[in-house]
């Protein structure tokens, strides 16, 4: 059966077309890149915006707000003037076993790609109810935001009439969105987390009305579903006031990101355990020389216009490592303390600062007002006030302004946070 | 008046489908009918998917005949059906001086069982077959013929071999009651008209010993039993080389560890009797039991992701063997109380009644050569269709992948909607062909397949 393998090469090859894989494609060839092949396994580029009908796009990287499909579609057709070579339907199925290269079945058959530079570009999925452990019955109309949106939007589905959404992250949010757009009351939302996971004018800015009850320190014990009609009839939870039953037909599981890591760990990359993703260091290189990674991959989960501006920091390191060679592999660990889940990018390399300046810090728990520090060593050489404090689903942006004090001999970095 | 059929054959499940295969290679006229929507949906569907040798059954029983012949038989026909059987073998992994000890007396068990292939492991020898093992095996007894198998494949399987010999399947159909009188039954259903049969066969699984009471006989009670898996991503997939069986105690085997056909791990499953019939839910107890166990049996293993949670109902009796008898006077079979090797005896249950039916003069002589359906591979470990360039070439819906996790082509899901025994649900669908299991449970593509390929659901007591 692989009589009919064929192979070709590239310049770049980048696996995954949302907004990271797009715009450093895009940018490639601005740099002046002769071939850029970005294989996306959906019909259509632009990743997961493509279904996330709601503003909110595009304000840190094209500096105009716009709604999820339309920043999509306008990251693509830019790739596409760009002269990116875009394959849709394209998936990238495994590494190929000899020269850096990818095996890729599309329509057109299997094929190798071999490449100078592999761009990893995968992104990241929710959580589903399985691997949650919820417990319970096996019910229809559970869903992850990503099946909903693409159900009600896409597809004009029909979902329910009653919903519970499980999760107070900035998706979960979009969720609510999605199910008012579709006819669907939200019930209540919840969260184990002691508090809203988003800041509190992100509703507002989504242009949700829709009012709910958001029930904090509260966890899903178990689904019920109807036996005849295998459609949910409630979920139990337990909280503050104690366990009860709230009754829905619809439940959503939002957020509690895992990135789509499977092409990184079959490439023998390594992974950060606590994030999942690629460990990447400031110029977004992986442990595997050529291959690199940008966007919610190494970061579940941060915005798109974030990812954007990886990709596009990103096409700058590939470009000098198509004409310069990997450059030095001198790096310091930035370690996750206290308070801390972990910090991307998790290694530092000297004088390459982060990509669109920024580290993003995933809090490991809430806490209220919260300092933030980074040391090496004993010596602090950033600190920070957060007044909003800290919650395990919201970003922490700390800004790269300290990596010029860090002293390239002078052992890891360490981010850690306090409440006050 | 000739009654409607010679034959009905109660309960789709993989014993009846595989009862239905059978007598559709005879003369009989026979009908397969199931309370279900589907074949294969109740505990056929649920299981922990090993072809056993029946090296640890109870030697002298029915049970111990049946799955060791039903190993070869089922073996046979997955090969020719192209339904994935990977023959990794097996571990009985002993933990103590005390289950070391006990594996002497399982090896004379396999013995008497006519399985002469177990080879006693040494401590270090267990951690190079196995080196992702927890701390403190200290030794092992081999099992080499235990194999893994797609589960989902065998009952479609047959049943797509007797409908194709002329068998008719009725789903959603279950029966309510029945009137034997001198030369034929009177059957009624929930949903759906009545009719008449001269043979029963009794292959209702949970629901078994309640047929049996409509025919007058209380000779077993059914406990469910439930076992709870838990399965890990494909990811996981490297760290187990063999089926890592527990050492049995009285309540089971007991939890395993085992690579899937489809390239996953799965850990289960519990063991809790219950007296609900329908309990196939989940529990925090029973998941975070198999996650302490798993925990200790290989650490490594939790910090995969789960892909999937659930778990399958074994019919269990007071009895330690399968309730297989003819009551010749009411022209009744029953094959009940097959409780944790059903899928492997399948094909041999259905040998051993056309056997006995023959013995009390039914005229079942076989009159048709056997000719296992091509089934769609399922399995990882021979190519699928997206990895097949040649077959590609020449249709390119293999090579658009619909279902990113498994890697299932639009090419498959066409076929699935046509095929002999179409899906009538989306769980349907995602037995045929695998679409929307994987880890990602839909996110990126429920949405997607489930309108572009939509399933027609069965009308009650509609012909399939
Ligand atoms: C419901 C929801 C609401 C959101 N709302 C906002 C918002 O309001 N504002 C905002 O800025 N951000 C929002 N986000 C976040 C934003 O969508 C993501 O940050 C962004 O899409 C991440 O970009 P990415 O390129 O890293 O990954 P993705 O967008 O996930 O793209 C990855 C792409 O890779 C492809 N791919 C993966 N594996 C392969 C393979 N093996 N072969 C080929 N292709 C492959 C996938 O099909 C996908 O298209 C939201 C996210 C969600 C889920
Ligand atoms: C956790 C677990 C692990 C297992 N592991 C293995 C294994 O590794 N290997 C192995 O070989 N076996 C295993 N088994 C056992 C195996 O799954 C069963 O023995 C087998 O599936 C039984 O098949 P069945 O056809 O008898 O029952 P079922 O599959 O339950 O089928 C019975 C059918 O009868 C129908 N029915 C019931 N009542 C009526 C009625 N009144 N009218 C119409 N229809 C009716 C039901 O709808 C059902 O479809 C396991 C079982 C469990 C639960």
């Amino acid at each position: 059966m692989n009589d009919s393998i064929r192979s070709t090469q590239t310049d770049v090859l980048i696996v995954g077309g949302g907004p990271a894989g797009l715009t450093a494609a895009r940018e490639l060839r601005r740099l002046g890149v002769a071939r850029v092949t970005l294989l996306e396994r959906e019909a259509e580029t632009g990743g997961i915006p493509r279904h996330c009908f709601h503003p909110g796009y595009g304000l840190r990287d094209l500096r105009r707000p716009m709604n999820g499909p339309t920043y999509a579609r306008r990251l693509s057709d830019l790739a596409i003037a760009a002269g990116v070579d875009v394959r849709t339907e394209t998936t990238a199925t495994r590494w190929s076993d000899s020269e850096l290269g990818l095996l890729v079945t599309s329509r057109l058959g299997v094929e190798t790609i071999r490449a100078t530079a592999v761009i990893l570009a995968t992104g990241a999925r929710e959580r589903p109810r399985s691997a949650r452990l919820v417990p319970g019955d096996r019910p229809d109309g559970v869903y992850t935001t990503g099946e909903l949106q693409q159900a009600v939007y896409l597809h004009k589905q029909p979902v329910g009439k009653r919903a519970v959404i499980v999760g107070a992250e900035l998706v979960s949010f979009s969720a609510a969105l999605t199910l008012a757009h579709a006819g669907v009351e939200v019930v209540s939302m919840l969260t184990e987390q002691p508090r809203v996971q988003t800041f509190p004018t992100v509703p507002i800015a989504l242009g949700l009305r829709q009012r709910f009850p958001i029930l904090t320190d509260t966890s899903v014990t178990r689904i019920n579903g109807d036996r005849t009609t295998g459609r949910v009839i409630g979920i139990e939870i337990t909280g503050p006031p104690g366990s009860r039953t709230i009754g829905c037909d619809t439940v959503l599981f939002t957020g509690d990101w895992i990135p789509d890591h499977e092409l990184a760990r079959l490439g023998g990359v390594r992974i950060d355990p606590a994030s999942g993703g690629p460990l990447v260091d400031t110029s977004l290189r992986t442990s595997r020389p050529g291959v690199f990674a940008a966007g919610n991959l190494v970061h579940p989960v941060e915005t798109a216009d974030l990812c954007a501006l990886d990709g596009k920091a990103l096409a700058a390191t590939v470009a000098d490592f198509l004409d310069h060679g990997p450059g030095s592999a001198d790096v310091l660990e930035v370690q996750a303390g206290d308070g801390i889940a972990w910090v991307s990018p998790g290694l530092l390399r000297i004088g390459a600062p982060a990509p669109h300046g920024r580290f993003t810090v995933w809090p490991a728990q809430a806490l209220a007002g919260v300092r933030l520090e980074v040391r090496q060593g004993t010596r602090v050489i950033k600190r920070k006030r957060l007044l909003d404090g800290a919650v395990p689903g919201r970003p922490i942006h700390l800004v790269s302004d300290w990596q010029s004090g860090v002293d390239p001999a002078g052992g890891p970095v360490c981010v850690w946070i306090r409440g006050n | 008046m000739d009654p409607d059929y010679d034959l009905v054959v109660v309960g789709a499940g993989v014993v009846g489908a595989a009862l239905a295969r059978e007598f559709s290679l005879t003369g009989l006229r026979t009908l397969l009918v199931d309370a279900g929507d589907d074949v294969g949906c109740a505990t056929s569907k649920a299981n922990t998917a090993i072809l056993h040798t029946g090296f640890d059954a109870k030697p002298g029983t029915l049970e111990s005949t049946l799955v060791s012949r039903g190993y070869r038989l089922l073996a046979d026909y997955a090969a020719a059906a192209g339904i994935a059987v990977e023959p990794i073998g097996a571990l009985l992994v002993a933990w103590d001086a005390d289950q070391l000890a006990a594996l002497d007396g399982i090896d004379t068990k396999a013995k008497k069982n006519g399985y002469l292939e177990t080879r006693a492991v040494g401590a270090s020898e267990l951690r190079e077959l196995e080196p992702d093992l927890g701390h403190g095996a200290v030794g092992a007894l081999a099992v080499p013929g235990e194999s893994i198998i797609d589960p989902w494949s065998p009952p479609i399987a047959f049943a797509t071999e007797a409908v194709r010999n002329g068998v008719t399947l009725q789903l959603r159909r279950r029966l309510t009651s029945v009137e034997a009188s001198d030369a034929r039954t009177l059957l009624s259903f929930e949903t759906g008209p009545n009719l008449t049969t001269r043979w029963l066969i009794n292959a209702a699984g949970l629901g078994s010993d309640l047929v049996d009471e409509m025919f007058g006989h209380r000779r077993f009670h059914i406990t469910p039993r439930r076992g709870q898996l838990i399965v890990f991503d494909k990811l996981a997939r490297p760290l187990v080389n063999h089926i890592l069986l527990p050492v049995p105690t009285a309540m089971g085997k007991g939890v395993l560890i085992a690579p899937t056909v489809f390239g996953n791990v799965m850990l289960g499953p519990t063991a809790e009797d219950l007296t609900d019939r329908r309990a196939t839910e989940t529990t925090a107890e029973g998941l975070a039991t198999l996650l302490e166990k798993g925990r200790r049996l290989m650490p490594k293993l939790l910090d995969e992701e789960v892909t999937a949670t659930y778990s399958g109902l074994r019919a269990a009796t007071e009895h330690d063997d399968y309730q297989i008898s003819v009551d010749e006077k009411q022209r009744y079979v029953c094959v009940g109380g097959i409780r944790s090797t059903g899928l492997t005896a399948s094909l041999a249950i259905a040998e051993h009644v056309r056997s006995l039916l023959a013995e009390v003069g039914v005229d079942c002589e076989l009159i048709r050569e056997s000719k296992p359906p091509a089934m769609p591979n399922l399995g990882d470990q021979t190519p699928r269709p997206y990895q097949d360039a040649t077959r590609i070439k020449s249709d390119p819906e293999y090579g658009r992948i619909a279902c990113h996790c498994e890697r299932v082509t639009r090419g498959e899901l066409r076929d699935a909607l046509v095929s002999t025994l179409a899906p009538t649900s989306v769980d349907g669908l995602r037995r045929r062909t695998r679409a929307m299991n994987g880890r990602c449970q839909g996110f990126f593509c429920a949405a997607n397949i489930q309108v572009e390929y939509p399933v027609v659901q069965a009308s009650p007591g509609g012909n399939s």
